[in-house]
């Protein structure tokens, strides 16, 4: 791939990384070429505190089907009795 | 038989605007002249594998650099500074262009230097090869491995890297390696041939080695994608190319 394309989202929430629980201001999302894992290419988020500082990040490098899988048990997840839950108490506390 | 003894570890030189720079350099032990080579690593980072080549080079009598390209990112494991890379579009180009000048002043003031320098890069790397050796006039032998966006579309440059690399051909002052997959699809086989054209066009001195059955970054070892018959024979090409142009 080598194209430095990367897709940046606004985050609000919390990670846990080697130091601890974390601020996540931001995740970053990319197909490249992983650092670590042992494929080709594959999806890549990191989810970060400072966008343009080395500092606190949870990364995953995933294969292909497993990103896809995982974007599918989210939108799940949300749409579940749980997730409904978790928005009327956002709603109610933004009220 | 022995087996060449070797050194390697961390030195710092000067690049662009005479800022100090991390690398990892790598050398045969022994006093003869040898020539260096500038190893640009791929955009996953300052990583193992690519300090590996560097020993590799130290193995087969080179002095080799490589610079740790993301440096000025940050401090820190180098996926973390990689990470912190990409987030910000990447290292510009005229700073890559000033670090290899600065590495290779660093290789030739090496006391051991017979004076030849030459680059190899990955991936991304490999494009930067082919900027670096058309914007100084002074590198001996180049060799770029399936580095992508050598062409690149308008809509592909940014502020970074602002440049098609083939658009500079004709500035391109060192003789030419290039290596490719017929699989890859950055760059793509007809890129390739693109590129080959500008080549002829202009009369540079180059070889392309074109591989069936292998991809983009075949000569990883770690990867899927790694293609030992085609690997092998391809390292074969590129110690053929250091041996001609970088010999005492």
């Amino acid at each position: 791939m080598c194209t430095w394309i990367v897709e940046r989202t606004p985050m609000s929430g919390s990670g846990k990384g080697p130091n601890g629980w974390f601020e996540v201001n931001q995740a970053n999302v990319y197909f490249d070429h992983p650092y670590h894992a042992p494929m080709d290419h594959s999806l890549i988020i990191d989810f970060v505190e400072t966008p343009d500082e080395v500092g606190n990040r949870v990364a995953v490098e995933l294969s292909e089907d497993s990103a896809r899988r995982l974007v599918a048990s989210i939108l799940a997840a949300l749409e579940s009795g749980e997730a409904g839950h978790a928005v009327q108490v956002e709603a109610a506390a933004s009220a | 038989m022995t087996y060449r003894g070797i050194t390697a570890g961390e030195v710092t030189f000067r690049g662009d605007h005479d800022d100090e720079v991390q690398a990892y350099l790598a050398q045969p032990v022994g006093d003869d002249p040898v020539g260096g080579v500038i190893v640009l690593h791929h955009m996953p980072g300052w990583d193992e594998g690519s300090v590996e080549i560097a020993r590799k080079f130290a193995h087969h009598g080179y002095n080799a650099i490589c610079p740790n390209l993301f440096d000025r990112f940050g401090k820190g494991e180098p996926d973390e500074v990689a990470a912190v890379a990409r987030a910000q579009g990447g290292k510009p180009d005229d700073e890559t262009v000033g670090d290899a000048a600065g590495a290779a002043a660093y290789l030739r003031g090496l006391p051991n230097s017979n004076g030849k320098v030459g680059i190899i890069g990955f991936c991304s790397g490999g494009r930067q090869v082919v900027l670096v050796a058309s914007r100084l006039d002074n590198l001996d032998a180049a060799v770029d491995c399936w580095g992508g966006r050598v062409i690149a579309d308008a809509d592909q440059l940014t502020e970074a890297h602002p440049v098609s690399p083939i658009d500079l051909t004709s500035d391109l002052a060192a003789p030419l390696l290039g290596i490719f997959g017929n699989d890859d699809q950055s760059p793509t086989p007809e890129q390739v041939d693109q590129h080959e054209a500008a080549l002829k066009e202009h009369g540079k001195t180059y070889e392309f080695h074109r591989y069936d059955g292998a991809g983009h970054g075949f000569f990883a070892v770690n990867r899927p994608g790694y293609r030992p018959e085609q690997a092998t024979a391809a390292w074969g090409e590129v110690f053929k190319w250091y041996g001609k142009y970088l010999a005492s």
